[in-house]
């Protein structure tokens, strides 16, 4: 894979058990996902996706298994600001942006430029870079002619793409989008699709949790399905539309 | 957001006002335009009130984070400043405080050393509160407790220390509180020349954390408070630990109400645990949801005329306030979410969004 010529994967999660009580969402999980890729995670309902998410981002503590982002950085030793920072960005279900800010001020409070505190963050405000950057996402994202506008009045697919804006402020290694498209409508999905796309480059992963299939064959490099907290496909999409116990599973039989 | 012209409109009511107290209480005391030191004394409270209000407002409207116990600072501050008036003058004029009388002490418990000094009493103001809404700050906010589980526990801490306060063995005077005061920093506590000192200070304290809190929402710190507000979840997992913003704002809001309850024991001339009963911390919320949370100017207009009702209203029917003030919690929950700036009042609305 072209992944290993490149020496160590974005992410990679191996042995990773999860459970809430008695409850085992995630019994032994081994995922990966390397840089250059658009990575598709499907499954059903309770298949795992989310918590795999929330894994990785530090919201949820896992029993066992390890975490690492890029071969090296183990991410259960960090707290959520420092996986943020280390290069991981996550890009909620609900469209989560700050809604009495500007579209402008969401994207400059995403950038840090000093990952040491705050307090140095906000001394160094006035950065040309901050403002560099904002503009360079802004037309990344088609916002330009909304910037100054208060996040709150924007239209459904525009607050996703400023959430996905502000995750781009930092150039992260690893991209996590948690249904992106859900509640768009068709030519919003579209425009979705093409943002993406154009997201994907060689020092990045993307992944992309999704339940619109034709969304995910459109974007996905290669996708895993997840089911009860075990992958039962990885490959290509179009592979997996024919695979047994895929269609099984989105069935219903087991 | 704090910035339009209501904004200014109140800054410059306030700075004139400043200006004006002393001259109009003064000199002109006795002319038609003159304040009396009984007028003086009202808007000096009501200045502190403000004052109140905008500590709560920095941290409720703009961070989201609910107090129901900012009566605790206010007190704090309170009775700091009691204590200090009470030594100064049973070590410089001799005055016995009632506490010694009625607890039969000879001398004062040892916690009241050094009270006699005026700069360590003002340090203290600044310090106690300080400390007290950074400890709790600092564990609740780190454990992630917020919200209405934040705002029940600030509520019972001031009713703790209102239990507290109420003992007489704590040498804080107990039930009967602490009064008798002879004066405070030189002025002689009941003379006209007090009262509008006392309010000129608290007109100018209510200007300056208004300018000061007004600047700071105004800046990137004050955004990242909004975001808090918004959605914290994703301010801390665009790698920004919200602990400390959120820290800063609330330990920054404590001082300013120890600052109000400071000056506002003097005004009164008395200062007793019911400072810290429950009621006295919801009305301060009610104030500023009255005015509107986040805007500041709301907060200031909210504690105006709240309280002047309140005056008002005490001259002849005391008993009615309850009522009004539960009437005026009901109509801002159900029909102004957004407080008094809801109303569709032509003038209001150009005030509010003109810049």
């Amino acid at each position: 894979m072209d992944a290993d010529i490149r020496g160590a994967h974005a992410i990679q999660v191996e042995g990773l058990r999860v459970t809430f009580g008695d409850f085992v969402a995630i019994p032994n999980l081994t995922f990966i996902a390397s840089y250059g890729e658009i990575h598709g995670v499907i499954g059903p309902n309770g298949a795992g996706k989310t918590t795999l998410l929330d894994v990785i981002t530090g919201k949820t503590r896992p029993k066992e298994g390890t975490v690492l982002l890029d071969g090296k950085i183990d991410l259960r030793r960090l707290s959520e600001p420092q996986i943020a920072l280390a290069g991981v960005g996550r890009k909620f279900q609900k469209p989560s942006v700050f809604e009495a800010l500007s579209v402008r001020e969401n994207l400059e409070l995403a950038l840090r430029l000093h990952t040491r505190s705050i307090l140095a963050e906000l001394r160094g405000w006035a950065d040309p870079r901050r403002a560099a950057r904002v503009a360079e996402v802004l037309d990344e994202i088609s916002l330009n002619d909304r910037a100054d506008v208060p996040a709150g009045i924007l239209a459904h697919g525009q607050k996703q793409w400023l959430e996905i804006g502000m995750l781009l402020m930092q150039r992260p290694k690893l991209l996590m989008l948690d249904e992106p498209v859900a509640g768009m409508t068709e030519a919003e999905t579209r425009h979705t699709a093409d943002l993406v796309r154009r997201l994907r480059a060689p020092d990045r992963a993307i992944l992309v949790i999704e339940h619109d299939m034709a969304f995910v064959e459109e974007i996905a490099t290669r996708v895993t399905v997840l089911h009860e907290g075990t992958p039962i496909f990885a490959g290509h999409m179009r592979d997996a539309r024919t695979d047994a116990r895929v269609r099984d599973v989105y069935l219903g039989r087991h | 957001m704090g910035g339009g012209m209501l904004f200014r409109t109140i800054a410059i009511s306030l700075a004139a006002l400043t200006l004006a107290l002393p001259i109009l209480g003064g000199p002109l005391a006795g002319s038609g335009i003159g304040i009396s030191p009984y007028l003086a004394n009202i808007i000096g409270q009501i200045a502190t009130f403000a004052l109140l209000a905008i500590a709560l407002d920095l941290i409720w409207g703009f961070a989201g984070v609910l107090s129901l116990g900012h009566g605790l600072f206010f007190a704090m501050g309170g009775y700091l400043i009691a204590m200090h008036m009470l030594k100064e003058g049973y070590v410089n004029a001799g005055v016995v405080p009632d506490l010694m009388t009625f607890m039969g002490w000879t001398e004062l418990p040892g916690h009241w050393a050094f009270f006699e000094s005026f700069p360590y009493t003002a340090a203290l103001i600044l310090i106690l509160p300080g400390m007290l809404a950074f400890a709790y700050g600092w564990m609740s906010f780190r454990s992630r407790v917020s919200g209405v589980y934040f705002a029940i526990i600030t509520q019972a801490l001031t009713y703790v220390a209102m239990l507290l306060m109420f003992r007489n063995d704590t040498g804080f005077g107990g039930n009967n509180g602490m009064t008798g005061f002879v004066s405070l920093l030189g002025l002689q506590m009941g003379a006209p020349q007090t009262a509008v000192l006392l309010a000129t200070a608290s007109t100018g304290a209510a200007l300056a954390a208004f300018l000061l809190c007004g600047q700071l929402v105004r800046s990137p710190f004050g955004r990242m408070l909004v975001a808090v507000r918004d959605d914290e979840a994703r301010l801390r997992f665009l790698g920004y630990d919200t602990v400390w913003p959120k820290l800063a704002a609330w330990t920054l809001s404590g001082v300013i109400a120890a600052i109000a309850g400071a000056l506002y024991v003097p005004q009164v001339g008395i200062i007793n645990p019911r400072l810290l009963s429950p009621e006295v911390s919801i009305e301060i919320a009610v104030w500023v949801a009255l005015g509107g949370r986040g805007t500041l100017s709301g907060a200031v207009i909210g504690a105006v005329v709240i309280s002047a009702l309140k005056f008002w209203l005490t001259g002849f029917a005391p008993d009615l306030w309850p009522f009004i003030l539960s009437i005026l919690v009901i109509v801002v929950v159900v029909g102004l979410p957004n407080g008094l700036s809801d109303l569709r009042l032509p003038g209001l609305r150009r005030m509010r969004d003109g810049r």
